[in-house]
Formats: structure tokens, sequence, C-alpha cells
């Protein structure tokens, strides 16, 4: 069974993007992004390190032929700062995909949705493809959309927190309305949190601390990647209705 | 003339483009992007903007993040 996921024209087999930080290593990353099947990661911009020169490089290890590189604008608390950072990124990768956060706060990490917003139509003004994290508020959702995204990306939780779906009633409002794709990004902490999104009706889950901070990152990487999957394939198959009484699976006639 | 690369004041003989720049501080122009005084410097520009005395210069390249 096809079951392709399509973010601006760009075709993806894998649901699960993952993120880049907060790994050991660049090549526990590498390995951990094989064990996700994932095909579309998350990079960062930041200044290259003038003084030293021998500093393992992502390239080196996450070949960007091989994956899709999404450059975020993790850091970025002004809409200025943010278009500023994708400007770059796409000179320095030739691309327009893109994840826009703007953010408000260290503590929260919380999306600031009017700063988002202005982002996003100033970027899609400039000829971005524009992935948006965002909070899960389905109007701002609708907002985004109206204005041009190519995906939705609303939290679960708090960036880091691994706290899963808090208002999986408010992502499911999302999924109902949007016609881009759906795709959560943040809060995930484990299995059960990627599967419950993906049963929820998203069209795929972005993470990055709940494998990168497992005690077995590359473990947990494969338990994401089935996670998904077991998450869309139930999304798909359509669950039974909920009961409040027991209803017996074997037959009652023909009891001794 | 001095120039501030990625926040760093540094002096350098004149003239001297961008492309002698990234010579200068051994830098391969693969995978990054350069930005004087706000705006971006395309790849395809590299050797022939001549930097001036006083610019701001930010070089970034991807790394890992979520």
């Amino acid at each position: 069974m096809s079951d392709i996921l399509e973010v601006a024209g760009r075709k993806l087999n894998s649901r699960l993007i993952i993120g880049t930080g907060k790994y050991e290593t660049y090549e526990q990353n590498a390995k951990a992004a094989e064990a996700a099947g994932a095909e579309m990661v998350t990079v960062a911009v930041r200044r290259v390190n003038l003084t030293d020169k021998d500093k393992p490089l992502l390239v080196d290890y996450l070949d960007p032929e091989k994956y899709l590189y999404l450059p975020n604008t993790a850091g970025c608390f002004t809409a200025e700062d943010a278009i500023r950072t994708l400007r770059l990124a796409r000179e320095a990768g030739g691309w327009e995909l893109v994840k826009l956060e703007v953010l408000s706060d260290q503590k929260t990490l919380y999306p600031d949705m009017e700063e988002t917003l202005r982002a996003a139509k100033l970027l899609i003004k400039e000829g971005f493809d524009v992935m948006v994290y965002c909070s899960d508020d389905p109007v701002y959702a609708r907002k985004l959309e109206d204005a041009g995204c190519c995906a939705i990306m609303p939290l679960g939780s708090l960036i880091g927190s691994g706290l899963g779906i808090m208002n999986p009633v408010n992502i499911r409002l999302i999924v109902e309305q949007s016609s881009v794709p759906v795709i959560v990004d943040a809060g995930v902490g484990t299995a059960s949190d990627a599967a419950s999104a993906m049963e929820l009706g998203c069209d795929g889950v972005l993470m990055n601390t709940a494998i990168a901070e497992a005690k077995d990152p590359i473990l947990m990487a494969s338990a994401m990647k089935h996670a998904v999957i077991a998450g869309r394939e139930a999304y798909l198959a359509g669950r039974m209705p909920k009961k409040r009484y027991a209803d017996p699976s074997s037959p009652l006639a023909g009891l001794i | 003339m001095d120039i501030t690369v990625n926040g760093e004041e540094k002096r350098f003989e004149a003239p001297l483009t961008v492309a002698g720049l990234l010579d200068a501080l051994e830098l391969a122009p693969r995978k990054i992007a350069v930005e004087r005084n706000l705006e971006i410097v395309p790849k395809s520009l590299f050797t022939q903007t001549a930097l001036a005395d006083g610019d701001r210069i930010e070089i970034v390249q991807f790394v890992g993040g979520g």
C-alpha cells in the first residue's frame, strides 16, 4: 500500500521527521536517523566556528543528498530574526522548504503566534515553502493555512518536555479543518505519544529530544518508527467504537 | 582594514573579496552562506564582492538542531 506524505510537492515515504540536536555525537545521530527510517531531518543555522575548524560537520554524517534538510529558526524570537536566518539557510542549502518557529520566551519556548503569522506571510511572499511550528489553537492554524503555509505543525506539548499530546481535542480539530499536512511537532516523549498523534489523524510527527535523550537513542528511534506506522495504520483502519460495558468476543450460542 | 567576522574583530590587507576572506579563514564554500552588513552575498558573487573597512560579516552553516 502506498501511503505517501506530500509536503509542498516533496514526497516522503516516512511520516517521522527527526531533529538533529542534543545527540552525543553526529555519528549517533546518523545511526538514529537510519533506525528511524527518517527521510527528512531538521537542522539549525549557526555561525561557522572560526577557531576550531576540525570540529565534525553535520553534512559529513547526515548526507543532504540522502536526507531532506529542513532548516529551522530555533532561537528566533522575532519575525525579522527568523526571516534573516531562513534567507541564510536558503543560500547555504539552495532549497525553499523551511521550518518556521518564532518563540515567545526561553522558559516555555511557546510559539509567539502573532509574530509567527507575520513571518509566515513575509516568507511566503519571498517564495519560501513554510512548514510552521504553532500552538494547538485551531484559529491560528487556519490563519496560517490561509496565509499559504505548506504544513501546519502544532505542538503536542512544550519543546523538549516529553509530556505527550496535551490537547488531543484541539489537534483533532486542526486535522479536520486542514487541507495541508498536519504534523505534531514537539512534546512527544515516548512511542505511545507518537502513535496517539497519528491515531488522531496527523500526517506525521516531528521529534528530537524523545529520541536523543532516550537511554538508547537508536533503539528509541526504531520504536518511534514502528509507533508512527502503527498509529497511521490504526487511523486508516478506523478504530472500533468505545463502549461502556463488556461485549463478549466468543459466541454465546452453543455454550455448554 | 578591520572587519567583524561572526562577532570577532579581524584585520586584513585590502583589497579583499568574500572569496579571499573565505580562503584566508580556510573555509570551503561548501554549504555555507555569507551575509555582509545584513545582506546575503550569493555564492556566485563571492569572487566579485569587495569588502570594506568596518564590514560586518556573518558566515553560517547547518548544524544539528531540532
